[in-house]
């Protein structure tokens, strides 16, 4: 039996420089809950960057803020809080800014392929790997 | 409690919470087509289980996907599975079950530049639906390995075959799994970081 061929690519150069995407080009993303914070004026926000709550809810917080500062006791990435809210990511994205701003939360930068420091963390994770 | 509309979210499980030294996490991307087993691959091996976030589009965006949800009057919602691995006390490892569509990535931003790299999960009964994705992966020079979903019922090809059908770059590995077995699972994970580390040790000069 023969199956299916494929003709290899190659890397190109990317339409938009990696880590910032080019904002307003289509399609775009549906806001439902954004509050003051327009398109651009958003946190640089991974999927895995660690949210952690710096303080209670003040009173003045939406019921959104106040949950996810709930939520955020103890670290919890982005792609968590969307899960946990059930909100879409750039949502989630949008109410951290506004926390992050008003100092509520501390964000804590994930690790990206291009900042790969050494061969530590590759042993890191294949030692953690190995314990499954 | 306060709020009425935060009574109705349910937070992670106390075994679930990450502790407070969590300092940074990094993730990888399960990607391939529709029902290829991106979902079960994750839930195998992750430690929470899986999760679902979504990003919603308009109509500007809509194409003619006919996996996720059917309601493409005005918006079209795209969900992407995920899981977690605690690797140290200070590392977290996020794995994400990822549309194969490219038009969808955008709507996370980095999710494959700042991967550490990617599975591709492929299914030899439709070994022609992963074509487009392993092309996107090299124009964008994301790292990857082929991991072969061994349905019971698919053709099984030498895996040189596959290599000559996909076109792949000697060095690129291709492993057989088992996306159900947690063991496998890892294994396929631990082949990636195989290839990720040997491409670290290559590494001669800048790109």
């Amino acid at each position: 039996m023969t199956p299916p061929q494929r003709r290899r690519r190659h890397p190109t150069e990317l339409p938009q420089p990696a880590g910032k995407q080019a904002e307003g080009k289509i399609p775009e993303r549906l806001y439902v809950l954004t509050g003051a914070a327009e398109d651009g004026d958003r946190a640089e926000l991974d999927l895995v960057t660690l949210i952690v709550a710096r303080t209670d809810a003040p009173q003045s917080a939406t019921p959104e803020q106040a949950a996810l500062l709930r939520l955020c006791i103890a670290p919890l990435s982005v792609a968590e809080l969307s899960a946990y809210l059930n909100l879409p990511y750039s949502v989630v994205t949008v109410l951290l800014t506004e926390l992050l701003a008003a100092e509520l939360v501390q964000a804590r930068a994930p690790i990206v392929r291009q900042a790969l420091p050494d061969r530590s963390l590759l042993e890191a994770v294949m030692h953690g790997l190995q314990k499954l | 409690m306060d709020f009425k509309s935060s009574d109705t979210i349910t937070g992670p499980r106390t075994e679930d919470h990450l502790p407070s030294t969590a300092q940074a996490a990094a993730k990888i991307v399960i990607v391939g087509g529709f029902g290829v087993g991106k979902t079960t691959m994750v839930g195998s091996v992750s430690e929470i289980r899986p999760l679902t976030t979504e990003e919603t589009m308009t109509q500007a965006g809509v194409g003619v996907d006919d996996n996720y949800g059917s309601d493409t009057k005005t918006a079209t919602t795209v969900a992407m599975d995920f899981g977690r691995i605690s690797i140290t006390e200070q590392l977290v490892l996020y794995l994400f079950g990822t549309p194969g569509q490219e038009r969808f990535w955008f709507l996370w931003n980095g999710l494959f530049e700042g991967a550490l790299g990617a599975v591709v999960l492929i299914d030899t009964r439709r070994l022609e639906v992963s074509f487009d994705v392993i092309g996107r992966l090299e124009e964008r020079g994301v790292p990857f390995v082929i991991a072969v979903n061994s349905f019971p019922d698919a053709p099984r090809y030498p895996i040189e075959d596959l290599r000559s059908a996909l076109d792949l770059a000697p060095e690129i590995p291709i492993v057989e799994c088992d996306a159900r077995r947690r063991a496998s699972s890892r294994d396929t994970l631990m082949a990636l970081m195989r290839f990720l580390y040997s491409l670290e040790m290559t590494k001669t000069s800048p790109v």
